[in-house]
């Protein structure tokens, strides 16, 4: 569940990213979040998983009120996501496997259980022969592939990828967004930033557009209704 | 999932490979420990032998006590409860002058020239065990200055001498531990901060994919406790190989003076303290070093 309500963001230099964003996606809710290069849309994410703060207004999410939460109980929220984060941050010393392993490791998964569930991650995204290279190896799509990979492994309650197609080809797009869909479709909450316009036109689910930190249409359309550059 | 699993086998192994992505930094930092522990062990080990050799001392010190030879043998045994009411004083033996100079007789081996000395040509004495040897002097002019004692003396070089050392000795064994425990501190840090600072990047992760600050710090604790503690033991072998050849010698040279307390005396103390400032240390320094990072 996310919840903004009249939020504004400006960064240290008075920039202003966000003048007043407000929207709801309930618990089991699937929605893209589009709009044009520095219009907030990465400034949204990071208010959701408590890496930076509102300037103003409020910010829900599963529960948690990013306003109030202390860093002590930031891990637990935390652990209620799966985020892919736009510039991926993988461990480039870690293998592709180790990379996936150490977020269920950190929530305490126990051996067994990492044993289990890491190569069936692994193979859900394509990635079952890559698993003893490291990210510096990899191409820019395989890449994005651990990210996701990475998001889905401790089977968060709500999933959150900031453009995580922009370097795959055509087919492992629509791939990743039917899984995406797939797993919405089992109850998680999917909030997907994206500039795939043909994609979204094809998958009818409510879009979000945002243009100069401003919220400017929310429908469930099913179309790509904002001209991205 | 469980949130309390036991992952210190994860802890220990994040921990070595950490210590071997630097090792010249983790060597220094065991260096720097291995260093100050032996400069410190020495200092405690010196301090110990001067305070057994004074502690000797004071058990055979001795302030000698005559008696004014006016004063009749019952008479000198009465002072003896005078004597014991001084400050200082642990016990006073009396000797009487027969005594005296069978005692002086018996050191000679001609025993010949000895045969027209009378024993009222010495005195009745005391001999004045104190507690401090430190108050030596006062206590003898305080003795001294007691009716019916005719003359206090004590061997006052030698006490006054070990005294001096000894709290030299332990004067700049505080100096130096201290200032040793701020640099390996440091420098412990420093591996920490190096190791800490590598892997900003993946610390950064590990908050964004919900580590708690313990998680990310455990590795860390153990690196910082497996390097102090290779480090004190280290330190604890090179000083008891040491101590050995010092003592070999010393008693070859057999100056009757000098008797080392042996190293098993000691050791399990001295084993101890070092474990206690290598995990300090370790431990310490680590946590000086991690808190930066952890605020993602
Ligand atoms: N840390 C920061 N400090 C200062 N300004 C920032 C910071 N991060 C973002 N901004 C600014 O805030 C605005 C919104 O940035 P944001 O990253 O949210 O855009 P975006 O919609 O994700 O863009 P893109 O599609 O290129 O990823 C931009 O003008 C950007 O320059
Ligand atoms: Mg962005």
């Amino acid at each position: 569940m996310i919840k903004m309500t009249d939020v504004f963001k400006v960064y240290d230099k008075g920039i202003k990213a966000l003048k007043g964003v407000t929207f709801t996606l309930n618990d089991g809710e699937f929605a893209f979040l589009v709009g044009p290069s520095g219009s907030g849309k990465s400034t949204i994410i990071k208010l959701l998983n408590g890496e930076i703060a509102p300037t103003d207004g409020a910010v829900m999410v599963n529960g948690y009120n990013m306003n109030k939460i202390k860093m002590r109980k930031m891990p637990y929220l935390r652990r209620t996501l799966g985020v892919v984060f736009q510039d991926l941050r993988l461990i480039n010393e870690k293998t592709v496997y180790e990379n996936v392993a150490f977020a269920m490791r950190v929530i305490g998964a126990t051996n067994k259980e990492i044993r289990a569930r890491v190569p069936y991650i692994l193979k859900l995204v394509g990635l079952e022969h890559k698993t003893g290279m490291t990210p510096p190896e990899l191409s820019g799509g395989e890449k994005q592939r651990v990210a996701i990979a990475r998001a889905l492994v401790n089977d968060p309650q709500l999933i959150i990828a900031d453009e995580p197609t922009s370097d795959l080809d055509p087919a492992r797009k629509l791939e990743i967004f039917m899984l995406l869909q797939e797993i919405n479709k089992l109850g998680t909450t999917v909030f997907v930033v994206t500039h795939e316009k043909t994609i979204v036109d094809r998958l009818s689910e409510r879009v979000i557009a945002i243009d100069g930190g401003r919220i400017i249409s929310d429908g469930m359309d099913g179309y790509y209704n904002y001209e991205v550059e | 999932m469980k949130l309390s699993r036991n992952r210190t086998g994860y802890y220990i192994k994040e921990g070595v490979v950490s210590i071997f992505t630097h090792g010249l930094m983790s060597f220094a930092s065991v260096c720097i420990i291995v260093a100050f522990l032996i400069i410190m062990g020495s200092f405690a080990l010196i301090a110990l032998n001067i305070n057994a050799v004074v502690g000797e001392l004071e058990n055979e010190n001795i302030i000698l006590v005559y008696i004014d030879e006016h004063l009749t043998e019952n008479e000198a045994r009465a002072i003896g409860t005078r004597l014991l009411a001084t400050p200082n004083v642990t016990s006073a033996r009396f000797i009487t002058r027969e005594e005296a100079l069978t005692a002086f007789i018996g050191r000679y081996e001609n025993t010949e020239r000895f045969k027209d000395v009378d024993a009222t040509w010495l005195r009745h004495r005391y001999n004045v065990f104190v507690e401090d040897i430190e108050l030596i002097s006062q206590t003898r002019d305080d003795l001294a200055d007691i009716y019916g004692v005719a003359k206090a003396t004590a061997n006052l070089r030698i006490a006054q001498g070990l005294v001096t050392l000894r709290n030299i000795v332990s004067g700049a064994s505080v100096i130096i531990v201290a200032v040793l425990l701020v640099i390996s501190l440091f420098i412990m840090s420093n591996t920490i901060k190096l190791a800490a600072f590598e892997r900003r990047e993946e610390i950064a992760i590990m908050k964004m994919v919900g580590a708690t600050n313990s998680f990310i710090r455990w590795p860390f604790i153990y690196e910082g406790f497996i390097l102090g503690v290779f480090g004190s033991s280290a330190a604890f072998a090179a000083l008891w190989a040491l101590y050995g050849l010092v003592a070999d010698r010393a008693i070859d040279v057999e100056s009757g003076l000098i008797s080392l307390i042996s190293f098993s005396t000691v050791s399990v103390p001295l084993f101890v303290v070092f474990t206690v400032i290598g995990f300090g240390v370790g431990v310490g320094g680590c946590g000086m070093a991690l808190n930066r990072y952890l605020k993602v």
